[in-house]
């Protein structure tokens, strides 16, 4: 108890809600506390946790390995034995080479396999005994025939008569291989100009659709959000309850409507329908976000520029702007996820007949429906969909936490 | 011309237009029409100060309006009407049609199972991952891990997810994880785990969970970290153990934030789509509100049943607006 205590009073102050928030994502300053009174208890912890982190990332770990298999490593094996060798029965191979004469015997070397790599736990000749040897084995066949195969592939053949002109016998081999991965579905889905299921079209149109989608918004919120926090003017408790009530409204509820509108007025379904749809259907939670933010903001340093005879339009775009540029990016970050991982908007209010304007989520649903059992191909295209928010999330998580923590109606 | 410069253009007029209409209207307030000079210079400033919160609001307000709240109104009025009929008005023949629908009923049931299941659930394990993490050292890691599948999208989800799911045939290596656990426990025959009936419904709930733990997680970290300590040292003084304190003490005091993080997941709940429009379509009596309106609005082409059934969500979402709405009336006043 005393260390936690110790650290406790550094602070005099109680802690603001920004350093909670910071603090979200580094450990706890002491290992003291309730959970290290029992060391057993401690055990049961950090392994509940582990276990919790393995069942969350377990799935994705799944989909990410397997964007980088073969499609017939997929179908046969699962993923999670692919780090692990593999074994695999393969198609019976055809013995072929050179003939040479030692002495007698007429010979033919050489290596079953192309490229060296798999090894050879068990052979046979005969489909009906496919293990019926271990490697180094020799196997007698008819008329005096002899097969010897080692681990590696290499094989050693022998008959009394010259084979030239009749077929040579097939060996099954059932072989170990080390793991291997490719880039190859990577290649076929993002770098292949043949390929019409590609990626790459979708992944620019996303792209397109995301950053116009994420920064008009802002703009126009803030604006409004600093008449909601410091200017007076009547009914402005009434427009923030608004804007509150317009947070949870289901955007279900403004498809038809819109694509009406949209169809009505010429813009029809495009770009600058989908901007249009996502700008207004973010703006109630950067409103509101923006206006908690700047309603924080001390009052002196607004109050000291009026009296200096600062316009509004300068206290805002030289004082309040700068200053709220943590909700700014926390606001940027969830309209950014949001707006790249949409299927529903897009579908209703940009992807036309022509199918030229698809988006990556659409294109991965109609993946599923046409390429349900091709998972090399589903996970990368699914894979090249994740990454981009990934990286995003994991460079930006602080701002994301802030604006979920600000943006929950209390 | 190409997408890519149409967007670029666009931001660039888009932001451009924004900040010279904000520019401009204000330079015309201040000089033209109320100008802080001449005899009536005092009245002037205050009439442009009256005037320019309006200015500074207007576009927000008209895409607010036109967006989100003329919709509501449109779709009500929709849903009382006949496209095949030319508009007519057809009272609530729609809502009586969809009411005689079992589809409808199945889409409702279902969505009453995830909104029981899915915000319990995720506030459940997002609590205990709260806890859990709060005091161990790599717990930050632990944290991002578990809050990661935030990001990802339901689509993307549903592939992940579609793939633990996976059936081969009775003798093959099984590759979806699920059937291979469920082998090596002795089970015989592979499972095609979202075709059956009913129990389907709680494999789609999954995703939606997986992702929603996260956001609970994080929000109520946060207010865990903000319990004053002493009321916990006070606990542990009397004698409290870890569960004691756990239940009685830290819970209770957080309980406005669970009940916050327990309305967002309800609100995300209701409007679920992507997952049951990538993972079965609604087949295999999985069928939920959102996707049976998406079904009804551009597959059947029934604007008017599709708009009775959005009504119906909005309809469930009406209390918890009512709710925030009178909180924040009550915190401005």
């Amino acid at each position: 108890m005393a260390d936690s205590n110790a650290n406790r009073d550094d602070g005099a102050f109680p802690k603001a809600a920004r350093q909670v928030i910071r603090g979200i994502f580094q450990s706890a300053p002491s290992g003291g506390g309730i959970a290290g009174q029992k060391s057993g208890l401690t055990w049961a912890v950090h392994l509940s946790v582990l276990f919790l982190v393995f069942l969350w990332l377990f799935p994705t770990v799944g989909l990410f390995v397997s964007s980088f298999r073969t499609g017939d490593q997929i179908a046969s094996s699962g993923w999670w034995s692919s780090l692990s060798t593999q074994e695999l029965q393969n198609p019976a191979i055809r013995l072929s080479g050179d003939e040479v004469q030692q002495g007698d015997l007429f010979v033919i070397e050489g290596n079953i396999f192309e490229e060296p790599g798999p090894s050879i736990l068990s052979w046979g000749t005969s489909s009906r005994a496919i293990d019926a040897f271990g490697p180094g084995d020799t196997s007698e066949l008819t008329r005096d025939r002899t097969v010897t195969l080692e681990a590696d592939g290499s094989f050693r053949f022998t008959a009394l008569e010259s084979q030239e002109g009749s077929r040579l016998p097939r060996v099954f081999t059932t072989t170990e291989s080390p793991p291997e991965f490719t880039f190859e579905n990577y290649n076929l889905m993002l770098f292949d100009e043949n390929n019409s299921e590609g990626m790459a079209r979708a992944f620019f149109n996303t792209l397109t659709v995301t950053i116009p989608a994420t920064i008009i918004p802002i703009l126009v919120a803030a604006f409004a959000a600093y008449a909601l926090a410091w200017m007076e003017f009547p009914g402005r408790a009434l427009l923030v309850a608004f804007v509150v009530g317009l947070l949870v409204v289901p955007l279900q509820l403004a498809l038809i409507p819109l694509l009406k509108l949209h169809l009505g007025i010429g813009i029809g379904k495009g770009y600058l329908g989908v901007w249009l749809a996502h700008t207004g259907f973010g703006l109630p939670l950067a409103i509101y976000l923006l206006r908690n933010y700047m309603v924080g903001l001390p009052r002196d340093i607004i109050e000291n520029a009026r009296v200096d005879g600062a316009t509004e339009f300068q206290i805002f775009t030289k004082i309040i702007l700068p200053l709220s540029f943590p909700a700014l990016a926390s606001f940027a970050i969830l309209q950014f996820l949001w707006t790249w991982n949409d299927l529903l908007v897009a579908r209703v209010f940009l992807i036309d007949a022509s199918g030229q304007t698809t988006v990556m989520t659409n294109q991965i649903v109609e993946l599923l429906g046409t390429r349900g059992g091709n998972w090399e191909i589903l996970a990368t295209a699914a894979f090249i969909s994740i990454i981009v928010p990934l990286c995003v999330f994991f460079a930006m998580q602080r701002y994301l936490v802030r604006g979920l923590l600000a943006g929950s109606v209390k | 011309m190409h997408p890519a410069i149409l967007g670029l253009a666009t931001i660039v007029v888009g932001v451009g237009t924004c900040l010279a209409y904000f520019y401009f209207s204000n330079i015309v307030l201040d000089r033209f029409i109320f100008p802080a000079k001449g005899p009536n210079a005092g009245r002037n400033i205050n009439r442009a100060n009256v005037v320019r919160p309006w200015l500074f609001l207007f576009p927000a307000l008209f895409a607010l309006t036109l967006y989100l709240a003329y919709p509501v109104v449109e779709t009500l009025r929709l849903s009382l009407l006949d496209r095949d009929q030319g508009n007519a008005f057809v009272g609530l023949a729609n809502y009586q049609q969809m009411f005689a629908d079992p589809k409808f009923w199945e889409a409702m049931r279902n969505n009453v199972l995830w909104l029981i299941v899915v915000p319990a659930t995720s506030t459940a394990f997002g609590l205990i991952v709260a806890q859990l993490t709060d005091r161990i050292r790599w717990g930050s890691i632990a944290k991002s891990l578990i809050f990661m599948p935030m990001a990802i999208s339901f689509v993307g989800a549903s592939v992940i997810w579609k793939l633990v799911y996976d059936a081969r045939p009775a003798g093959t290596d099984q590759i979806g994880v699920l059937n291979a656990i469920y082998i090596w426990f002795g089970g015989t025959e592979p499972v095609t785990w979202l075709t059956v009936p009913f129990w389907n419904n709680f494999f789609l709930m999954v995703v939606l969970i997986w992702i929603q733990t996260g956001f609970a997680m994080v929000i109520l970290s946060a207010a865990l970290r903000g319990i004053p300590e002493d009321t916990v040292e006070a606990a542990i003084i009397d004698g409290a153990g870890p569960f004691q304190i756990f239940f009685k003490i830290k819970v209770p005091q957080i309980m406005t934030t669970i009940v916050v993080v327990w309305t967002t997941i309800t609100i995300a709940t209701l409007k679920v789509f992507d997952i049951v429009f990538a993972m079965t379509n609604g087949q295999w009596e999985t069928q939920v509100l959102a996707n049976y309106m998406f079904d009804k609005l551009f597959r059947a082409n029934d604007w008017g049943v599709g708009s009775a059934s959005a009504i119906i969500i909005m309809l469930m979402v009406t209390p918890i607006l009512v709710w925030n709405v009178y909180n924040v009336r009550k915190e401005t006043k």
